[in-house]
Order: structure tokens, then C-alpha cells, then sequence
């Protein structure tokens, strides 16, 4: 397998993991939030409603610079990386 | 100011600026002690801000194509994060969203889910491959990816149904809010915001939209969070809203109990006399109100259409680098993610300041007489945000008696709470910011496209820098008053245009942009199929659910971009396996695409 071959395969390995994570939090838990309305939550809030105004959107923006970073070792992994900083 | 170390000054240069603004807040306040009238004040601040933004769009002023369309690619990546979170958040963001949370909880909060998780698949599936593609717009990648005029011309066609649909939204709010702050006509009012956008944009292009774009943030983002936090500690509810309100939350719900919420209700002949717009609390604030799949669907549309909406993806092409793509979708979204975490608390402290019978602000259970000789009560009332009515003739009143217009929430809280008056001028200012810097990056969005790729790639490819630049100029204006005047007809609600413009861009653009990149062997004709097929049913799905048809699937009129993007993929999947895969030049270009290394498909010329 080429190089390349090789970057996309690991390039789209993290894609599933980010999308699946994504999945949870964004689709996954929605499925339950009449189940965990009775559940406490972070900060003593009702655990839905938490999840709502804080939980997902802050796993989001945790998510993106994770998966960022990920990438990132795989582009140098493979030599792919661009030159020069940001 | 904007010379070759003007990027190296970036963090000097807005850290000027911020304490600039802080301290205009600051002389703002002890002219109100001095006396300074409420209108005045309003003014001041408008007129400030906006003043400011035209200085900086002037001194962005370029001749050059790839400043004009990319910014020349230079934007760091926090600041390029800062410029994307303003271009995002819009007049329905800052000025309609807490209104939404504190009438339709739950249900409503889908939104909140959707318009952040939607970077999700902007980091991960677009926004670095389209950066490193090269292109100038959205339409641009489709046109080269896919080659030809007619899917180019589609995608043009897609952006601006849906970036346009979206842009009256935003010249509606600027004429709101330069109304209710100027105390003009609305009529004119559009046409006073008109003219402040356009001065942010006219003269740098992209570049004056993303420096203005970043003094809007910090503008908007002060004026949003200091009353949240502010009323906070007024209302001894915590120092840090966002960790300690839920003591007050779960108060909500007790008084909402007590209140018989959902038992009292009003009759139909009541209720029309309610003047129109104006609403009451009838949905639990935080308990689960919706049924899962109106939650998940709403939340998912609005997550492919975040990854479809040109201006948004427009705004990673400035970066320097694919990396530096990457890294700036996560700022963006922790930018977006400081005031969205702030709607739901600013909802629960408006919320309980005006029902809590203990609070010295709420209303609720005073007798109405008393009510309606409140100030605040007075002037909301007028500017047609605020009624009660006696309508079980007992002199108090009941829960199911006050109502209110959704603007209200972030309008009025500021006066309901007893903060002083510069504090609902600093929130005219910041509703401005945001309707102005949206409005900015979607009329630029349009504009761009059809002056590069229908007139420069269509129509006339031997154009010179210089001529194209005219007509992109000119097709702003003209974009901007035909956006205006549909605007001061004022046909669709604010939130509602909003909503739709999503649902048009991930019918017709999602699945056309991402197997544009991760699947080879989508073609030319599968991606024509694809767009124009998903634009049209989704288009015409909305068109039967309005015109009384019953819908499917449980799909409204809200989150009609799922049938029409599900249209989309099976038509474009479909048609792209019964034709011929696409040339072996092609097939190059995305493998070119998935490395970040290595030169952009398209030259920094083009």
C-alpha cells in the first residue's frame, strides 16, 4: 500500500471516531432525555438540561481541537505535514 | 495601520481596542449619572461602534484579488476563530435566542445542539480539505471538483437561495435594533444598517469583513456576557452563572407547579386580544417538552446545514495554512460556545426575576393596577414587547396573563433587572455587531460568488483583477439594497428566515461538498443531480407544508433540509454509479486534496 493510501486509511480511521463521538453527544443521548431528566447532572443541574446548555457544546469544542491534534500526528506521521508554522 | 507587521500586532492592536471600548462603557455610565438622557445614550453607542467598524473596513481598502476574496490567506487562528464566531452568530443569536429557550425550553434548546455540533462536521469533513483546495468560494471547489459550468453554476444558484434567505433576516434585525436606537422610522432604519454594512465590506472585500468581523466579536461578546453576569450577582443567584444556577432552575420549576402551568389556560377569545407577536409562558423551562425525534431532527438539520452555509466555510480559506484550518474551527466554536452557554442562564435569571413572587422585580401575584404603573413595564409596553390583562377579573396577576415578545429576554431583562440604562445601550450596540457582521459575511458570500464564478469563470474568463473587482463591488450594493427592501416588507420572521436558510444550503450543497472529497467516484453528473434535486424537493416540501400539506416522517416546515439532503445523497450516489467514474486527472486532484502538504489545487492567482 502506498504512503498515501496508508495517511487516507488512518486519516478516515479518525474521522469514524470523531463522528462517532459526535453522534453521541450530539444525536445518541437525545434519544434518552425524558429518561435522564431525573438524574442529577453536573453543577446540580437536571442531567438533560445540562447536557443541553453546556454538556454537548463544550464535548464539541473539547472534540475539535483533540481531533485537530490527531490529525496533525498523522500528517507528520506520514511526512505529509505542511512547512512552516501557523 | 494595516501594514506589513500589522498581523504580528494583532493581539496589541484589539487589545487597544477592547480597553478603548471598556472605557467608552465606563464614560457612558457617569454621563448617565451626569444626567445624560437614555436616547442620547443609545445613540452614542450605535453611533460609536458602527463609526469604528467603518474605519477599519476603510483602512482594509485593497486592489488585489486574493486580499479582496481570501483576506490573503494571513488570518491567525484565533482571530480567524473571533471573526468566524461573529459571522455565525447572528441578530437571531444574540437578540432571539434566549427568547426562544426562556418561551419553548427543551425543544427549543435543539438549536443550541445543533448550530455547535455543526462544527463538528465542518472540522472534520470540509473546512481543512476545502482550505486546502485553494479556492476562493464554496462554488469555486464544486466547480473545479467537479468540472464544468453547470455544476458550478448550481452550487452558485444553492448559495444564494439560502445565503440570501438568511441575509433579510439580518438587515431586518439592523433595522430593528437602528430603530428602536436611533428612533427613526423602520422603514429608513433598514436602509441606516444597509449603509453601516456595506462600509465594512465595500472597500477591503474579505480582509475589511474579517477585521471588522473580530472588533464585532469582542463588541457583541461584552454586551452579552456583562448583564448575564451582572444580574447574577444583583440577584445574589451566584458569581458564576453558568456553575450555580441551579438553585434557580429548580425554583422555576416549583413556581411553575404552583402557577398551574399547563392546567390554567386561556380561552381562544382571550387570547385575541393579545396583541400580535407577544407570548406567554406556556412550556416547562427545563424539563424534557419534546418528543426525541423533534429534538434529534431539528438538532441534526441544523448541523449539516452549519457544514453547508458558504459564508462559514468561506471564512477557513483565509487561514494560512490547512493546520491552522483545523485548529480555527475549534476556536470558532469555543468563541460561539461563551455566549451559548449564556442564552439558557440569561433565560433562567430573566425568567425568575419576573416571576418570583420573592424577588422584589417580579410581577407575578402583584395586583395588575401595580404592574402597570411600572416603568420598565411602561416602556416595553409601548414599544409593543410587554402586556398583561386581567382575564379572570381578580385584580393579580396569574402566570397565564403575562406576555411578552421574545426580543424582550435580551432587551429587557437589563431594565427588569434595575441595571442602569448604559447597560441597555451596550446591548443595542452588541445586537447591532451581530446582525451587522452576519449580514457582512453573507452578502460578501453572495456577492463573491456570483462576481468570481458566474462573472469571472461563466461569463467573461479574460477579465481583468481590476474590472472584476468593480463588478464584485457593485453586485454588493446591489445585493445589499435588493436584501434591504425585501427586508422592509418584513414578510418572514427573524428566527424562521434563519432556520430556513439552513435547510436551503444542506439541500442542495451538504452531500455535493463532502463526497466531493471523501468519496473518488462521485462525478459531474451525480453532483448536478444531487444539487438540484435536493434544492428542488426540499423547496418543494416546504412549499406543501405551508400551503396546508401534512408532511412525513414527522419533517415540518422547520426541518425540511432532511428530506431534501436525503433526496440529495440518493440521487447523487445513484446517478454517479450509472455514469462513467470521473477522469484520471480528477481522481488526482483528490488525492491532492486529502494531504495537507504540497501546493493548493487552485494558484494563489486565479
Amino acid at each position: 500500500m502506498s504512503k498515501q493510501a496508508q495517511h487516507w486509511e488512518k486519516t478516515r480511521g479518525l474521522l469514524i471516531v470523531t463522528l462517532a463521538i459526535w453522534f453521541v453527544f450530539s444525536i445518541g443521548i437525545f434519544l434518552f432525555g425524558a429518561e435522564m431528566e431525573s438524574v442529577g447532572g453536573p453543577f446540580g443541574y437536571p442531567l438533560t438540561y445540562w447536557f443541553t446548555c453546556q454538556g454537548s457544546l463544550g464535548i464539541f469544542v473539547i472534540l475539535i481541537f483533540w481531533f485537530a491534534n490527531r490529525q496533525e500526528k498523522i500528517d507528520e506521521e506520514f511526512g505529509f505535514s505542511e512547512k512552516g508554522d501557523d | 495601520m494595516i501594514k506589513g507587521n500589522f498581523i504580528d500586532n494583532l493581539p496589541r492592536v484589539y487589545g487597544i481596542y477592547t480597553g478603548g471600548f471598556l472605557a467608552f462603557i465606563i464614560i457612558m455610565a457617569i454621563a448617565e449619572q451626569m444626567g445624560m438622557t437614555a436616547k442620547a445614550i443609545g445613540i452614542c453607542f450605535v453611533a460609536f461602534t458602527v463609526a469604528i467598524y467603518a474605519i477599519i473596513g476603510y483602512l482594509s481598502r485593497t486592489a488585489q484579488a486574493d486580499a479582496y476574496y481570501v483576506a490573503g490567506r494571513q488570518v491567525p487562528t484565533v482571530f480567524n476563530g473571533m471573526a468566524t464566531a461573529a459571522d455565525w452568530m447572528s441578530g437571531a443569536s444574540f437578540v432571539a435566542m434566549a427568547g426562544g429557550i426562556y418561551f419553548k425550553g427543551y425543544g427549543y434548546m435543539a438549536l443550541l445542539v445543533g448550530w455547535t455540533g455543526g462544527y463538528v462536521l465542518v472540522a472534520s469533513l470540509l473546512a481543512p480539505y476545502l482550505r486546502k483546495f485553494g479556492c476562493y468560494t464554496v462554488p469555486d471547489f464544486i466547480g473545479t471538483r467537479y468540472g464544468g459550468n453547470l455544476s458550478r453554476f448550481l452550487a452558485v444558484v444553492v448559495l444564494t437561495v439560502a445565503s440570501f434567505t438568511y441575509v433579510t433576516a439580518q438587515i431586518n434585525a439592523t433595522g430593528t435594533i437602528a430603530s428602536v436606537a436611533l428612533d427613526i422610522p423602520f422603514q429608513y432604519a433598514v436602509y441606516v444598517g444597509l449603509v453601516s454594512i456595506l462600509l465594512c465590506s465595500m472597500l477591503g472585500g474579505m480582509r475589511g469583513v474579517t477585521w471588522t468581523q473580530v472588533a464585532q466579536y469582542i463588541v457583541l461578546i461584552i454586551a452579552y456576557l456583562l448583564p448575564v453576569f451582572w444580574i447574577s450577582n444583583k440577584m445574589g443567584a451566584g458569581f458564576f452563572p453558568h456553575f450555580m444556577l441551579a438553585d434557580e432552575v429548580a425554583r422555576i420549576a416549583d413556581l411553575e407547579s404552583q402557577f398551574g402551568l399547563g392546567t390554567v389556560t386561556n380561552s381562544a377569545a382571550d387570547l385575541a386580544t393579545v396583541p400580535k407577536g407577544l407570548a406567554g409562558i406556556t412550556k416547562a423551562h427545563s424539563a424534557v417538552n419534546a418528543t426525541p425525534w423533534a429534538f434529534i431532527s431539528l438538532a441534526l438539520a441544523m448541523m449539516m446545514g452549519t457544514a453547508s452555509l458558504p459564508h462559514v466555510m468561506m471564512r477557513y480559506f483565509t487561514t494560512p495554512s490547512v493546520k491552522a484550518a483545523r485548529k480555527s474551527v475549534g476556536w470558532s466554536l469555543f468563541f460561539i460556545f461563551l455566549l451559548y452557554s449564556s442564552a439558557p442562564m440569561l433565560a433562567t435569571l430573566s425568567k425568575l426575576s419576573l416571576i418570583d413572587p420573592n424577588l422584589a422585580t417580579g410581577i407575578i401575584g402583584k395586583s395588575i393596577s401595580e404592574v402597570q404603573a411600572i416603568d420598565w413595564y411602561q416602556n416595553w409596553n409601548q414599544a409593543n414587547l410587554m402586556f398583561v390583562s386581567d382575564f379572570n377579573g381578580n385584580g393579580t396577576l396569574e402566570l397565564n396573563e403575562f406576555f411578552m415578545g421574545g426580543k424582550a429576554v435580551v432587551l429587557a431583562t437589563p431594565e427588569i433587572a434595575g441595571l442602569p440604562y448604559v447597560i441597555s445601550g451596550l446591548v443595542a450596540a452588541g445586537g447591532m455587531a451581530a446582525a451587522m457582521s452576519t449580514a457582512d459575511g453573507l452578502i460578501l458570500a453572495i456577492a463573491n460568488a456570483l462576481s468570481h464564478d458566474l462573472y469571472y469563470k461563466i461569463i467573461d474568463p479574460k477579465a481583468e483583477t481590476a474590472k472584476r473587482l468593480v463588478v464584485a463591488r457593485v453586485l454588493l450594493v446591489v445585493i445589499g439594497f435588493a436584501g434591504a427592501t425585501i427586508a422592509a416588507m418584513e414578510i418572514q420572521g427573524i428566527l424562521g428566515s434563519v432556520i430556513w436558510a439552513f435547510d436551503f444550503a444542506m439541500s442542495g450543497l451538504f452531500f455535493p461538498l463532502v463526497l466531493g472529497v471523501w468519496w473518488k467516484r462521485a462525478n459531474r453528473e451525480g453532483a448536478i443531480a444531487g444539487m438540484a434535486l435536493g434544492l428542488a424537493s426540499g423547496m418543494g416540501y416546504l412549499i406543501w407544508v405551508r400551503n396546508g400539506g401534512s408532511g412525513f416522517l414527522g419533517i415540518t416546515q422547520l426541518t425540511f433540509g432532511i428530506f431534501g439532503s436525503a433526496v440529495s445523497l440518493v440521487s447523487m450516489v445513484v446517478v454517479s454509479l450509472i455514469t462513467s467514474e470521473p477522469d484520471a486527472a480528477t481522481q488526482k486532484m483528490v488525492d491532492e486534496v486529502r494531504v495537507p502538504s504540497g501546493k493548493s489545487i487552485l494558484g494563489k492567482q486565479h
